[in-house]
């Protein structure tokens, strides 16, 4: 339903606050990218007008294709566990009473972890010497080495992430279980219907919006990772686990070339909003597909 | 059709708190009657039907289908249809599916379920919109569906109805209502209604049980229960106005309200002459300038047209009374008037039960 | 309170065609149609919650279409039983006034009164969720009288009770609307409550206002069939037959006659549509009922002191509500009498030709 309230004058003053540090602290500085994007910066005082060049050399880039590649195959693989694997979780999980919220807190614990501590728990967890999974692995005879083989370190990072971030689907997809009115589960019992037939049936369409979130949450997330695969594996072996967001850092602070990777971030930027739009866009009108 | 019998049925939501949902009861449902329960909010009702179909244990008592101990039974195994509240329905499957899902689960052959579905849908007409999706239909249509989900299990015993036209438009109602009436008599199934509504009850059911704070007060058809209600709250709760009760005592052998005699339906004095009170239903009250036999001096409060008929109310000994009148009288105002309660339509209560 | 060629669209939708209404100034205005009829979406026009598409909100000459709600004098009671959950009833109900400024004595004597009339006083320091919903309405309506408005709205608001409890409320809100000084609007899609509520009636339907006036005028004289309908419940019964002018009678489809009185001779034409409302069947002929229609029992339901029959006469379905308890066998042979006078007529388009005297 489209509403169109009336003008109130006065709640402007009170966002007007938030308005000011979000100029401040983002769009100032966005602008200051954009200046950036189109100038050469030789030194502090000697810039040059370049006009759209970086953006031409930044999209010609093998390097960035491949890192680009990289990203979107993690991401990918990332929704393609997480969501199916924290639904799962959801369904298993109890309803009411203290062991739900022994439960939650327990799910709510990778969450809450620092980031940077996240991958060097499993930094150091990995590790053939002195990590638990990694020694188990070797005593067992699989040869499994994150800092030298890429396939492995690629697993590992993704296993980290699913460790990290799978519970924010499954506390989401939990709430939208509880929304779903017991009326429906007994309509279900009495006709018969199995557990899948349930799922799929009366569970999984009644979680769609909260899946839709879950996934666009996701997805953006995934897309910028940065703090844990670079404690993790530093980007190796090789580029082999670097991602768009740590390939980005790279140019414009190792090699403080401010104006390529100015327009990078911002090409970035716009990746990532086409995406998640188009993504938004896709699950909507299967939405209403359905209303029709 | 199943024969449900409640033996001793007691149920509470939390065993240590009085008062219980509901107090201990004995009753039968015979093979094929249309029973409605019938009570106020809180009164018990749907946790009754929520016992029958076995998705509340009861407390204490058992439950038998046929002669069968069904209690611990779930509702799968009870064959048991119930239509609730509001429509469910599978909003990805379309209407054919919605009603083809119980018969898949039991592994039906495709042209069986085919012809089932057909014959379902044809007495709930609801054939020409087998192809549409279950989501944008309207509630009445998504409620026959949700019951034609329930009569498409050929062995299906008892269909159970928990308030299932609350969500239903009231011009769609009769629509709805009619169709169910129809159904009990092409099904010949057992069927069980829960409503707050006595139109709806009285309609629908051969025998109405009527329900209050946990207990069945009175079971009886319709005619029974406007006639002759056993209990004041029955007498109150059925028919619209509600029945009248007027404090009365009894004096040299006669009912009294004020200095007048009334005489009741029955002949003989009552059992308790206490807190006495005259039970009269306002269709029975008439208004007349005279005095005469069986009446009471009245003065009329207010008079409501209300298009269809006329509700007077009359104030008698310092009470007040409604009276339904077929169209609006012409009294002069200030006339002195009596209101006349005809002896066989009067009796008296005592405690809430009817005495005489 | 006038608004004047009002309308209101949600996206491609127009949820409310432009009409003007005015508003019958401290009565009750109730607003009559069926769900989805945009019955709601007045009300919120009316609260200032929603703005029009087009048109204006006219009070004592003032304009109050961009007002803010907050700076409206109205008061809104909903179907859904709204109070401040963590507020006592007491609290709930002085919360008007305290936002008004009012001192502490003049909140007590004002909340005690109200709890008075409401029958809440035994429950003022409870919280809502312990109470009833007939409770919690009630605590729901004394906060919105002690606001004190020029305009009070309600939206169904007794749709969520039983039956029996929805009646008494009927009758007690009747009475406090007649000693209170506000205009009071109150949606319903039940014609009985219309009537039996009295007052102003304006009859809404899919998004049109088809006509105001008071109950038991629009009742009587419905400008047109679609107002008959919509003020009728059980459904109107349109007569299955033609004017025959040669003949100065009613031509069933069946082939049976109803002879019609001059007066209505002289009014009728071919075209002209015959209603009649299902109280005005009756079961015995008496002197001013004389017509007589015949027909086969489909269903017979009982309802505490009426039965309503279902028959098909002359291939098309009727209702009688007759008073008392009847019993009847399916396809018994049934014949009903009614008065001429109460014939509804209707031209061919719709429009009133004949409404009912009284």
């Amino acid at each position: 339903m489209n509403r169109i309230k009336p003008v109130n004058q006065r709640a402007w003053w009170l966002v007007l606050p938030v308005l000011l540090s979000v100029a401040f602290s983002a769009l100032i500085p966005l602008m200051t990218v954009v200046n950036y994007s189109v100038q050469d910066i030789l030194g502090p005082s000697q810039r040059v007008f370049v006009g759209m060049e970086w953006y031409k050399e930044t999209l010609r880039d093998p390097e960035l294709h491949a890192a680009l590649l990289r990203q979107l195959t993690f991401s990918i693989a990332v929704l393609l566990i997480e969501v199916p694997l924290g639904v799962a979780l959801a369904l298993a999980m109890p309803a009411r009473g203290w062991r739900a919220s022994l439960t939650l807190v327990i799910f709510a614990m990778p969450l809450l972890v620092p980031w940077n501590v996240v991958g060097t728990i499993w930094q150091i967890f990995a590790r053939g010497d002195i990590g638990l999974l990694g020694y188990v692995l070797a005593r067992l005879g699989i040869g499994y080495n994150y800092a030298q083989n890429p396939t492995d370190a690629w697993v590992t990072v993704l296993i980290m992430d699913v460790w990290h971030w799978t519970s924010l689907v499954a506390l989401l997809a939990y709430a939208g279980l509880r929304a779903i009115p017991e009326a429906y589960y007994q309509a279900a019992r009495i006709d018969g219907a199995g557990r899948w037939a349930v799922f799929r049936y009366i569970e999984l369409p009644k979680l769609r919006p909260v899946l839709m979130i879950a996934v666009l949450l996701r997805f953006m997330d995934s897309f910028m990772i940065y703090t844990e695969p670079f404690v993790l594996t530093g980007g190796g072996p090789g580029t082999s686990t670097t991602f768009l967001s740590q390939y980005l850092t790279q140019k414009a602070v190792g090699q403080f070339d401010l104006g390529p990777a100015a327009a990078f971030s911002l090409i970035y930027f716009l990746i990532i909003l086409l995406a998640c739009f188009v993504l938004y866009n896709f699950m909507n009108q299967a939405e209403t597909r359905d209303a029709t | 059709m199943a024969r449900i019998q409640l033996i001793d049925i007691a149920h509470s939501y939390d065993p240590g708190a009085a008062p219980w949902a509901l107090k201990p009861l004995t009753t039968t449902w015979e093979h094929g009657g249309a029973y409605a329960l019938l009570g106020p909010s809180g009164c018990g009702k749907t946790t009754l039907l929520n016992i029958m179909s076995g998705l509340v244990r009861p407390t204490q008592g058992r439950v038998l289908f046929n002669d069968l101990d069904v209690t611990l039974l779930p509702p799968e195994a009870r064959n048991i249809a119930q239509v609730f509240q509001f429509p469910i329905v599978y909003e990805t499957m379309t209407v054919f599916e919605n009603l083809a899902f119980p018969l898949r689960n039991r592994r039906w052959s495709g042209t069986e379920i085919r012809k089932r579905v057909h014959e379902i849908a044809e007495i709930l007409e609801l054939g020409a919109d087998l192809g549409r999706r279950a989501q944008g239909l309207s509630a009445e249509i998504k409620q026959r569906l949700s019951l034609g989900r329930g009569l498409v299990r050929p062995d299906v015993a008892a269909v159970l109805f928990d308030e299932p036209l609350t969500v239903i438009d009231p011009h769609v109602k009769w629509l709805l209502r009619r169709k169910l009436k129809q159904i009990h008599q092409q099904l010949e199934l057992s069927l069980v209604y829960v409503t707050h509504d006595q139109t709806e009850a009285l309609t629908f059911a051969d025998r109405v049980v009527v329900m209050a704070q946990g207990e069945i007060l009175q079971t009886g058809s319709a005619e029974e229960l406007f006639e002759t209600p056993a209990h004041q709250f029955v007498g109150h709760f059925i028919g619209s106005p509600g029945m009248n009760f007027v404090a009365c005592e009894w004096r040299e052998g006669a009912a009294r309200i004020g200095d007048a005699a009334i005489r009741s339906r029955s002949a003989s004095p009552p059992d308790r002459v206490e807190s006495l009170s005259l039970g009269i239903r306002p269709e029975h009250v008439t208004l007349h300038q005279a005095a005469g036999d069986n009446c009471v001096p009245a003065r009329i409060v207010s008079l409501r047209d209300e298009g269809t008929r006329s509700i007077a109310v009359i104030e008698i000994a310092g009470q007040t009374v409604n009276a339904r009148l077929p169209q609006a009288p012409r009294f002069s105002a200030n006339a002195p008037l009596f209101a006349h309660f005809p002896a066989e339509r009067c009796a008296l209560y005592a405690d809430g039960r009817r005495v005489a | 309170m006038q608004l004047l060629d009002v309308s209101f669209r949600a996206g491609s939708e127009t949820w409310l065609h432009p009409f003007s209404l005015t508003l019958a100034e401290k009565e009750i205005n109730v607003v009559l149609g069926a769900t989805r009829s945009g019955k709601t979406t007045l009300l919120r026009i009316l609260a200032g919650l929603e703005r029009p598409r087009s048109g204006r909100l006219v009070h004592d000459g003032q304009d109050l279409t961009g007002v803010p709600v907050r700076r409206r004098s109205v008061a809104m009671v909903y179907q859904q039983f709204i109070n401040y959950p963590s507020l006592t009833v007491f609290e709930n109900i002085a919360s008007p006034l305290r936002v008004a400024g009012a001192g502490k004595n003049d909140i007590q004597m004002q909340v005690a009164a109200l709890a008075e009339l409401l029958q809440l006083t035994p429950m003022l320091t409870r919280y809502p969720a312990e109470l009833s919903g007939g409770q919690q309405q009630r605590v729901a309506l004394a906060r919105a009288l002690a606001r004190n408005a020029d305009l009070l709205l309600l939206d169904e608001p007794l749709v969520n009770l039983d039956y029996k409890l929805r009646e008494g409320l009927r009758i007690e809100l009747a009475q406090i609307f007649s000693q209170r000084d506000a205009t009071v609007v109150y949606t319903t899609t039940d014609p009985q409550e219309a009537l039996q509520l009295g007052g102003f009636t304006h009859v809404l339907h899919e998004g049109r206002l088809l006509q105001s006036g008071r109950a038991l005028d629009v009742f009587r004289h419905p400008a047109t069939l679609d107002v008959a309908r919509a003020f009728s419940d059980p459904p109107l019964n349109l007569i299955p037959g033609r004017f025959d002018p040669a003949g100065r009678h009613l031509l069933l489809a069946d082939g049976s006659t109803v002879p019609l009185p001059s007066w209505l001779v002289a009014r009728a034409a071919p075209d002209t549509i015959f209603a009649l409302r299902p109280y005005q069947l009756t079961l015995t002929s008496r002197n001013d009922a004389r017509c007589s229609i015949t027909g086969v029992v489909e269903l017979a339901e009982i309802s505490g002191s009426e039965t309503y029959v279902h028959l098909t006469a002359a291939r098309a379905s009727l209702i009688a509500q007759l008073p008392g308890v009847h019993q009847f066998e399916l396809g018994q042979r049934c014949t009903l009498y009614f008065a001429p006078e109460d014939l509804l007529c209707f031209q061919a388009d719709g429009t009133l030709l004949r409404g009912l005297e009284g």
